[in-house]
């Protein structure tokens, strides 16, 4: 474990006053978070209760209605996901936005192909690629040529993941990574997304698994109904209280 | 520890090989079939005239290829064609422009339409066949309007012709047009194969959303499709009209199922994100021959419409049934 003493660091991402609507429908209600650096963040709530909607929002995706969101102390405003990448976030989304006919290299490179000339530059992506693949602990073999669409499911995992963290970034939130994996590749999944952590980058993890969530979080940030009822330490709560939180917004013995 | 392994289906690419392979194979088989039917197809000069329309169909394929492996589809290409050979009419024989110029500007002028095209579909959200539907009637009223219904002549600029007729090689008949067209397959195929471009195109095809979100502009790589498309139907409008020496303002219709029928023969997927430049040339060789050997075999009319067709539904089933398999 490597999160360190939270007066001595100030987080890499903070949110303010953040406030989402779909028409009528507010999703999001005065949302603040804030994501440190060597930290598992997890991101936790019902079925609709807005976690997508609020990664959305700092990815560039959905333009906010009103808040504040700060980097590293700085404020900053995205408007697009090529904008937040320029800061260092990456996000790996729920349906993890990977094309089916290019193959794992051509995927990580995606919207960020090297180039000599008017030509792609193959040998380095693939090089690079490799590289990436490999700091993850990531056997490969001469495979990276291989299209996304014969993976399975945690290979193709891991591929959105290698592909958010080629970049530099800082920031990496995974929305629901695990939820369609299987036992054994859950916990390949996990221990990679700890080990993004250990590497220093900021992690936020949303889950739905409290299994998942105690495994890998320093942090557990929880959402009810869009409104942000508690971020604590995971040590200072248990499993019960973070299912309460979800389900009813509030918990006994644990001020939000 | 996460293990990519080597296992699972047949990789995309020998998928996509077999199916060109097939095409070649059929090539062959009509091309042995119509040499017994006529003693006149095998020929120099029946094959010449093969080459030349394959130029036409197999130029307005090349752009249609990245269309339809950008996921879109392009049905203007027909009467867009006829379009721009009038425009080179009215540049050349009108405007009294140099060749250079009539020829540079009506190809710019196909580039126009694709622009337009790609303008509504991404920028206006048109569906692309409704969209390029209502190009095609636009251009092909157009042709008419602009021509008075009549012919433009290359009076002052004889040499035109020779764009298209010019004997490359002396005292063979390896027309310039075909060198032309030589010229723009190894062209499109560097591009679709090697750069930016031809990535996008097979990554929009493949997952539009996913595309956008890894930060690409996909509105303003539609645009350039599109766009580019059009040049290649400029060039082949210009090829038509100098192979005729003159601009015919009627026809263009069914071009673009040709042109389509060669692309999707060739193994790309109507459904976008997969293709290749040698198969769409396959798939244009095979269209052109087929349309040829229909004629020279005195197949009336009515018949060959039938049997093109039929080729073009064949071939889309078997790429429904190539999606079901994979
Ligand atoms: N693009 C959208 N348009 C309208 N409503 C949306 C949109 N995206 C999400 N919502 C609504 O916002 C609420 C929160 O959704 P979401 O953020 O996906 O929840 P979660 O990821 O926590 O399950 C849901 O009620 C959902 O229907
Ligand atoms: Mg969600």
């Amino acid at each position: 474990m490597s999160w360190k003493d939270p007066l001595m660091q100030a987080p890499f991402l903070e949110l303010r006053g953040i406030n989402k609507s779909f028409g009528a429908v507010q999703v999001l209600r005065d949302v603040a978070m804030s994501v440190r650096a060597g930290e598992v963040t997890a991101l936790v709530g019902d079925n609709g209760a807005g976690k997508s909607t609020l990664v959305k929002c700092v990815g560039g995706i959905h333009p906010m209605d009103s808040g504040e969101m700060f980097i590293n102390g700085s404020e900053v405003h995205v408007h697009s996901p090529r904008e937040a990448a320029q800061l260092g976030i990456e996000i790996v989304y729920q349906d993890l936005a990977l094309c089916d006919n290019l193959d794992i290299v051509q995927n990580m490179f995606l919207g960020r192909e090297r180039t000599s000339g008017w030509v792609l530059n193959e040998p380095e992506m693939e090089q690079l690629a490799r590289k990436t693949l490999d700091s993850l602990a990531v056997r490969t073999v001469s495979t990276v040529r291989q299209p996304v669409s014969s993976l399975s499911g945690g290979q193709r995992q891991t591929v959105a993941i290698a592909k958010a963290v080629l970049w530099n970034s800082k920031l990496v939130i995974l929305d629901e990574p695990t939820a369609a994996l299987g036992v054994a590749q859950t916990a390949q999944v996990l221990e990679l997304v700890r080990a993004l952590a250990d590497n220093g980058l900021a992690v936020v993890l949303i889950s739905h698994n409290m299994n998942d969530v105690f495994a890998v979080s320093d942090r557990i940030a929880a959402l009810y109904l869009g409104q942000m009822v508690a971020q604590v330490k995971t040590t200072d709560v248990t499993h019960a209280q973070v299912v309460e939180l979800i389900t009813s917004g509030k918990s006994e013995g644990q001020q939000a | 520890m996460t293990t990519i392994s080597l296992k699972n289906r047949i990789p995309a690419k020998i998928s996509g090989s077999l199916q060109q392979l097939f095409a070649f194979g059929s090539l062959i088989v009509i091309l042995v079939f119509f040499s017994f039917a006529s003693p006149y197809f095998f020929t120099t000069s029946n094959l010449v005239g093969i080459l030349m329309a394959a130029t036409v169909t197999g130029i307005l394929a090349l752009g249609t290829t990245f269309v339809i492996i950008a996921g879109g589809i392009d049905l203007s290409i027909g009467t867009g064609m006829i379009l721009c050979g009038v425009m080179t009419g009215v540049f050349q024989t009108y405007w009294g422009w140099p060749v250079w110029a009539g020829v540079l500007g009506a190809v710019l002028f196909g580039g126009l339409i694709g622009f337009v095209n790609g303008f509504n579909i991404s920028v206006l959200g048109i569906p692309p066949f409704i969209a390029t539907l209502g190009m095609m009637l636009v251009a092909s009223g157009l042709s008419l309007v602009i021509s008075g219904t009549k012919p433009i002549y290359f009076k002052e600029h004889p040499e035109f012709q020779l764009l298209m007729n010019y004997s490359v090689i002396p005292g063979m008949r390896f027309p310039l047009g075909v060198l032309i067209f030589l010229i723009l397959i190894v062209v499109a195929a560097v591009i679709l194969a090697k750069t930016i471009l031809g990535r996008y195109a097979y990554s929009i095809g493949s997952n539009e959303a996913a595309t956008e979100l890894s930060g690409v502009n996909v509105a303003k790589w539609k645009i350039i499709i599109y766009s580019m498309a059009g040049l290649f139907v400029g060039i082949a409008g210009v090829l038509a009209a100098s192979r005729l020496s003159s601009a015919q303002p009627v026809g263009g219709m069914g071009l673009e199922l040709e042109a389509i029928a060669a692309v999707v023969i060739g193994g790309t997927s109507l459904q976008g994100g997969k293709g290749s430049i040698v198969g769409t040339m396959i798939g244009a060789l095979i269209v052109a021959v087929l349309t040829n050997g229909l004629r020279v075999t005195a197949v009336p009319q009515e018949w060959q419409s039938v049997v093109v067709g039929c080729v073009i539904l064949v071939a889309v089933y078997m790429d429904i049934l190539r999606r079901k398999r994979a």
